[in-house]
């Protein structure tokens, strides 16, 4: 059967050049990085130039600004309660988004558990964080604004260079979550000018487990993990060479495709909705309309419940996903769209058809021809359709 | 394992078994709501002798939702009413082999739609 694999803004295949990278570091190259010997200084080099193409891609000024954390939620970690931890004496208020990540919501709970203050803005239709709120919301005591670069459910992509500026302007540390970003389209801390920035892996092509967050120079920063001196005495642990240079070369090649991949999947992108919205009646696009990733479409399907579809599209080979109710484990409706004002009805069919450089047009038809009957014989089950069409 | 369907389960959400309506319906169970992503409507004829002879289901819900109406809808027809009326949950999630625990109130909504669908028969003979 035809396997395409549309879910890969929960994880994506890695590249056959990644793992080419990482082998000879799961066989001869096994030395500690902290080692003087040549082992050691063989797995020291690996890392340093990894480190060179991590920076590389997210544009930092110095290669010691990017510390190798286990991936992104670590990284989100680290970057919430590391801040908080460390500015502690100045204030205890965080401000972030409504549709964060479970990385940032569920430890920004944790602080709060812990004695901190936290304020989660909202956000308009689209998705989008509203500025307006934020400038007011920061106040004395504020310490730092964590604002997603890009949202993993919906793609729509945040105003985060005007939302660094109103953190800066008030001294106040500013911290993305650009997991769904980096590597997808163009994204540069110095020009952002901003503090922390989160980043994975295995959403770029890369080795699972692996991540990085980037720490502006003289970011006050409190490590979370205490051992040895490794990673710049911020982050303890005997590193993963092989996952380090795995991380390495997925930005490498990251960096240097970006350009092209982005406009190539953009256009698929949108001829997948097109496709969709001229074979199926009452539909809705989740997200901004312009501002979302080149990759990512969240498409709601009315009088239906996500699951259902996900397995039918499954039996068909095609993997998608949902951050309605069912797949996650959770019972309640996707947070994300419940922020961006979705009827609660609707929230519980939508489906995210998240895109990768393996996929084609040939995968686009395929889909265009198997959902429609799919999404036809399940309306037709559905007490709630008839209600909508008279 | 935890969260996954029985191949039962699976079995009845591909061909679900009884969909549609019964225009004549003796009864009409609606239980459910979008909000909580879960709505049954289960139609049942009832016959002279007070036997179940037809039932069809309309469901909105995730896989556990449909598999649950359709043996619901299986284990009642041929059953009397006062029959029907002992099937509970446990007997609709045992027949498809169990559900995950985070399902298992799929499996209460068909025992509700089904006395929901009794109790509006029950009414109905009573004014005829």
């Amino acid at each position: 059967m035809k396997k395409v694999y549309l879910d890969n803004n929960a994880t994506t295949k890695m590249r056959e050049e990644v793992l080419d990278a990482m082998l000879p570091f799961y066989k001869d190259i096994y030395g500690n990085a902290s080692s003087i010997h040549e082992f050691g200084r063989l797995a020291r080099r690996a890392i340093d130039d990894a480190r060179e193409k991590v920076a590389g891609l997210l544009g930092a000024a110095s290669v010691e600004e990017i510390v190798f954390t286990s991936g992104g939620t670590e990284s989100d970690n680290f970057a919430i309660k590391g801040a908080a931890h460390a500015l502690k004496a100045k204030g205890d208020h965080i401000i972030t988004s409504s549709i964060e990540h479970q990385a940032i919501l569920n430890t920004c709970k944790f602080l709060e558990k812990e004695g901190y203050k936290v304020t989660y803005i909202s956000v308009d239709k689209d998705g989008i964080v509203d500025l307006e709120e934020l400038k007011r919301l920061i106040a004395d005591k504020t310490i730092l604004v964590s604002i997603m670069y890009a949202n993993n459910e919906v793609g729509t992509i945040e105003p985060i260079e005007e939302a660094a500026r109103i953190a800066k302007e008030k001294g106040v540390y500013f911290h993305t979550d650009a997991v769904q970003a980096v590597g997808k389209i163009p994204f540069d801390v110095k020009s952002l000018n901003i503090d922390l920035a989160s980043m994975s892996g295995h959403k770029i092509y890369g080795p699972k487990g692996m991540g990085a967050l980037y720490i502006k120079k003289l970011t006050k920063i409190t490590p979370q993990m205490q051992g040895g001196h490794h990673e710049m005495g911020k982050r303890a642990g005997t590193e993963n060479v092989a996952g380090i240079v795995g991380l390495g070369k997925a930005a490498e090649l990251a960096k240097k495709e970006l350009s092209d991949e982005s406009k190539r999947l953009t256009g698929l992108r949108d001829y997948l909705y097109k496709g969709i919205t001229s074979r199926i009646e009452s539909i809705r696009l989740n997200g901004h309309p312009d501002k979302r990733l080149p990759n990512t479409v969240n498409v709601g399907f009315k009088y239906l419940e996500g699951e259902s579809i996900i397995l039918n599209l499954d039996m068909e080979g095609i993997a998608v996903s949902t951050g309605s109710a069912c797949t996650s484990g959770s019972l309640e409706p996707s947070h994300v769209l419940t922020a961006m004002g979705v009827d609660p009805a609707e929230t519980q069919g939508s489906i995210r058809f998240s895109l990768s450089r393996d996929n084609t047009k040939e995968d686009m038809d395929y889909v265009l021809e198997v959902l429609p009957p799919i999404i036809k014989r399940l309306r037709d089950m559905s007490p709630l359709y008839e209600k909508g069409k008279k | 394992m935890e969260g996954q369907y029985s191949e039962k389960v699976m079995e009845h959400f591909r061909n679900p078994r009884n969909v549609g309506e019964i225009p004549d319906a003796s009864g009409i169970g609606n239980v459910g709501n979008p909000v909580c992503g879960d709505i049954m409507r289960l139609y049942i004829k009832v016959d002279q002798n007070e036997v179940i002879t037809d039932a069809k289901f309309k469901t909105f819900g995730c896989g556990a939702a449909i598999a649950t109406s359709s043996m619901v809808t299986e284990l009642v027809k041929g059953k009397t009413v006062q029959e029907a009326l002992t099937i509970s949950n446990r007997a609709v999630a045992e027949a498809l082999g169990g559900l995950p625990k985070i399902k298992m109130h799929c499996s209460v909504l068909a025992e509700e739609a089904l006395r929901s669908a009794i109790d509006d028969y029950m009414a109905k003979k009573k004014k005829a």
